[in-house]
């Protein structure tokens, strides 16, 4: 174990390493805290406040999503009826599997396994990026049916669904304009969330680089466990997203 | 376990030792797995059952399976089962806060236009 | 009374000998490298206050031109839009850039971490964020108003912001979320510090109110921002897609923003009082000698501030269109607010009752907080009833009502705070009379300014425009004159408190006699602050405690 602290921080002297009493100092620890227990649930209560932040920030797009969803309900239920559900449901599972090889990660960190931690870092990361890819192909075809909000927002597959070969009951002009609300929350909350994914990826790469390099193998799990919480967080949005985003109304013209 | 060895430095009671204080706990891969397996079927369920209509109950069903996701996530994969009184009432603030933010604002909404809403 | 008046409590250490600590946080590292790269919660407290002063000052020019302008009738100073982009300036400079950050950031960076009696507070590298962020909110503000200005009002009002003005919205906007990450960070800071770094003995009922007061106001800044940040980022993209979230002809609804934005902006006055009540809290204990009357209420009562402060923001939307039922519940929740205020004042006023009061220069300050928040406080009640609300919103009354609590309340408690505190932080006193005149000028100068704006309201006057007719010409002059002596007031303390940093007198430990942890330890503190965890054996405000350990050291030493 002596030799394992030694290896992660080059530069510190072996004798603060060893302490005047039995207890051992980890390099990571701070001076300020008085513990190395006191700074650990220092550090994950910190993250739970953060994440606090993150409910009330996602919260004001789903209260505006529950607002319009409510006003323009028949917009809602057709335009959530252009979303595709199978990709809808393998995004979710892949994404509830990125936060399972997160979790067995964190397990790793706890219990010194260093090649599990780095591969289950690996495998949250590439399923991230599965994840990313499947919501890109998404966003790709919306663009090209040109449902992005904004000038060039096209109407017409509402109004006039049988020409394009949808079941659904034509909306009037004024109910069809309202499918842009839909698609800009889509867009807001999905992009929102993947943007949090994106910076989770970041920090996923950095946090591997140093799980690689040991500093998570001696007991100092913090950054492994935080980001963990980040991570489920993130996963949690998007378990709310789905049903909300993709599965408003999906036995239309009963 | 090879770790417990770093806590065995008695520290001060009065300081870290109180209700915000939990001891720590390491939940098992075979656990993890449950949850996992249990967060897919009911993806599963949820998905399904939007092509069933029941009317009202669709999007109360969706949004009840989607809680009881996020419970466990929060529970398990979180670790918040395992964390001091603190953690959970700060996770409860949370949630109480965002219930403030929608109910709050839905009274104005709602009563604007009565029956219309 | 005159006798009184002469008295003071202020024990200095024989100059002739005195001497600043050779070791302190402030010789500690030398260069500008270890300033901008400190975790040091005190050195990034100074950080914090000298960029809050230069945006203070800002905020301030803004000020003295508006009332420039409203000292004649007709618009002759700038042109509307000129104007308009004036308050946007004063408005957006001075509530995110100094009184949201005013105290807690200062002060309380300072001194959380000295009254709990730790090291560090627990994130010395996210509070060195929490600067750089503040920092890079406040270029960009400066930067949207160099490149033409913004003319939305701090308030970002929807279509307005979205549709019908062609300044720099996204740029505020961006600054504004910015600065709101720095705040979001402090308050997280200050929570985790309070929960887990007190030191052997500091349980939650011996902490001083200071502390209580942060607490709460921590809470908002960590709920409440968020909400803000999300309403800006939709007003962006409303901007730059037209997405149509908040415009009606694409079937949005406009008043969805004001309920985002004061959600986050009316507990954000609270965010910026509660502070300032803790200083008062402060002040007023250690120039009567006594303990708080009624501590236990006094910390609660920042948490039920903090708490219903989430209640009532629909206050400020009342004649916007909401539902009539919906501004009923709201108007009698805001009552709800007056009553853990009203608390604060009548424990503060119960304190000095039967104290030994002395009239230093921060207990000047702290009585003009009491008198300026409890007017500022009773006209909240007065808008908050919907009847007196539909006549007087959007008036000059508003505008006083809320100077009266921001500058009034606030900038009087940021005030007395700094002068009560300088010692400690800087290891020097400022000059005692100079101070007592400064605080006295900014007493009249603001009376002056915000009284006549109490009846102009009343009369008519609607805010936020460049011209007025004639009738209202008195009292305008009256408040532009009053706002030339809160100027003076003003510029005052800048001036002195910058002499003093080399010519005031050694302060000591403990010029105050004051009971806090921070009071127990060198001035200015050590980089460490304390050379031994201390323990905490007494109650907060224990003068007896006090009293005891004094003559303990006299004996030892003697």
């Amino acid at each position: 174990m002596d030799s394992a602290l030694a290896t992660t921080d080059p530069n510190m002297p072996e004798t603060e390493v060893h302490a005047e009493h039995e207890h051992v100092a980890l390099p990571q620890h701070r001076h300020h805290f008085e513990t190395e227990e006191q700074q650990r649930e220092a550090g994950s209560f910190g993250m739970w406040l953060f994440l606090l932040t993150e409910i009330m920030f996602f919260g004001g797009m789903f209260f505006a999503y529950l607002l319009y969803r409510n006003w323009y309900y028949p917009a809602f239920a057709v335009a959530s009826n252009q979303l595709s559900v199978p990709l809808g449901t393998i995004n979710t599972a892949v994404l509830i599997t990125s936060g399972f090889c997160m979790a067995i990660g964190v397990w790793a960190a706890e219990v010194r396994k260093k090649g599990v931690l780095v591969a289950m870092l690996l495998l949250t990361t590439v399923f991230g990026l599965i994840f990313l890819g499947v919501k890109y192909d998404e966003y790709h075809e919306k663009y090209e049916l040109h449902h992005i909000p904004g000038d060039s927002f096209n109407t017409s597959m509402f109004t006039n669904p049988a020409g394009y070969g949808i079941k659904e009951e034509p909306l009037a002009p004024d109910m069809a304009q309202k499918t842009q609300i839909f698609f800009f929350l889509y867009f807001a909350m999905t992009g929102m969330h993947a943007l949090h994914m994106i910076i989770g990826i970041a920090l996923l790469l950095w946090l591997t680089w140093r799980a690689q390099r040991g500093d998570f193998s001696s007991g100092y799990v913090a950054p492994i466990e935080n980001f963990g919480l980040y991570w489920h967080f993130v996963d949690i949005v998007w378990i709310f997203l789905f049903p909300l985003l993709y599965l408003i109304n999906r036995h239309p013209l009963h | 376990m090879a770790h417990e060895a770093i806590h065995t430095d008695a520290h001060d009671p009065l300081n870290v030792t109180n209700p915000e204080h939990a001891q720590h706990h390491i939940v098992t891969p075979l656990q993890y797995g449950y949850v996992y397996v249990t967060l897919l079927l009911f993806t599963g369920i949820t998905a399904a059952a939007a092509y069933v209509n029941l009317g009202w109950a669709n999007p109360v069903i969706a949004l009840a399976i989607a809680c009881f996701k996020a419970v466990i996530v929060i529970l398990f994969f979180m670790h918040a089962a395992y964390q001091s009184r603190l953690i959970k009432m700060t996770i409860g603030a949370g949630f109480f806060m965002f219930l403030v933010l929608v109910t709050m604002t839905l009274t104005d909404y709602i009563s604007r236009a009565w029956g219309l809403w | 009374m005159s006798a009184a008046i002469g008295n003071t409590i202020v024990s200095l250490p024989d100059q002739t000998t005195a001497q600043i600590p050779k070791r302190n946080y402030i010789n500690n590292e030398h260069g500008l490298l270890s300033w901008l790269l400190t975790g040091d919660h005190k050195r990034i407290a100074i950080l914090y206050l000298i960029s809050i002063t230069f945006f203070f000052f800002i905020g301030g020019a803004f000020a003295g031109l508006i009332r420039l302008e409203l000292l004649t009738p007709q618009p002759d100073l700038v042109s509307s839009d000129t104007y308009n982009k004036f308050f946007t300036m004063h408005g957006i400079i001075m509530i995110f850039l100094f009184l949201v950050p005013s105290v807690p950031a200062t002060l309380g960076n300072f001194l959380i971490p000295i009254m709990l009696g730790a090291k560090d507070l627990a994130f010395p590298k996210i509070n060195l964020l929490s600067w750089y962020l503040y920092v890079i909110g406040g270029t960009l503000t400066l930067a949207a108003l160099v490149l033409g200005g913004v003319d939305t009002g701090w308030t970002f009002t929807t279509p307005l912001s979205t549709h019908y003005l062609n300044t720099h919205v996204i740029t505020a906007a961006m600054a504004i979320f910015i600065a709101g990450f720095a705040s979001i960070f402090t308050g997280l800071n200050f929570i985790v510090t309070i929960h887990r770094m007190r030191c052997p003995g500091m349980t939650w009922f011996r902490m001083p109110l200071f502390v209580w007061a942060h607490y709460a106001a921590s809470l908002l800044m960590v709920l409440g921002t968020p909400v803000l940040a999300i309403a800006l980022v939709l007003v962006a993209l409303e901007r730059i897609f037209g997405i149509g979230v908040f415009d009606p002809t694409k079937g949005g609804d406009p008043l969805l923003f004001q309920h985002l934005f004061w959600f986050y902006s009316h507990p954000a006055v609270y965010i910026m009082i509660l502070p300032g009540m803790g200083v008062i809290s402060e002040v007023i204990s250690t120039f009567s000698r006594k303990r708080i009357f009624g501590y236990t209420a006094v910390a609660f009562s920042s948490v039920a501030i903090a708490l219903f402060g989430f209640f009532v923001w629909e206050h400020h939307m009342f004649i916007m269109g909401v539902s009539n039922y919906s501004a009923l519940v709201f108007s009698l929740l805001t009552m709800l607010v007056a009553v853990p205020s009203a608390i604060k004042i009548f424990n503060w006023a119960f304190t000095l009752q039967k104290g030994s009061i002395t009239f230093e220069t921060p207990m000047l300050y702290s009585f003009g907080f009491m008198g300026l928040f409890t007017i500022g406080g009773l006209t909240g009640v007065f808008l908050g009833s919907l009847g007196m609300d539909i006549h007087l919103t959007e008036t000059y009354f508003i505008v006083a009502h809320f100077h009266f609590v921001m500058v009034g309340g606030m900038l009087m408690a940021f005030l007395a705070g700094i002068h009560f505190w300088w010692p400690k932080m800087t290891g020097r006193m400022y000059p005692e009379s100079l101070s007592k005149l400064a605080a006295v000028t900014t007493f009249i100068g603001f009376n002056l300014t915000f009284l006549p704006q109490f009846i102009l309201g009343y009369l008519g006057m609607p805010r936020r425009y460049h011209a007025y007719p004639p009738e209202f010409q008195v009292l305008n002059v009256l408040s532009t004159a009053g706002a030339t002596v809160l100027g003076v007031g003003y510029m005052l303390p800048m001036l002195y408190l910058a002499w003093s940093l080399k010519y005031g007198a050694i302060a000591g430990d403990n010029p105050w006699q004051a009971t806090g942890l921070e009071w127990q330890i060198q001035s200015p503190p050590l980089t460490e602050n304390f050379t031994e965890t201390p323990i905490m054996d007494h109650e907060a405000y224990d003068y007896e405690w006090l009293a005891n350990k004094t003559k303990k050291e006299v004996t030892t030493v003697g």
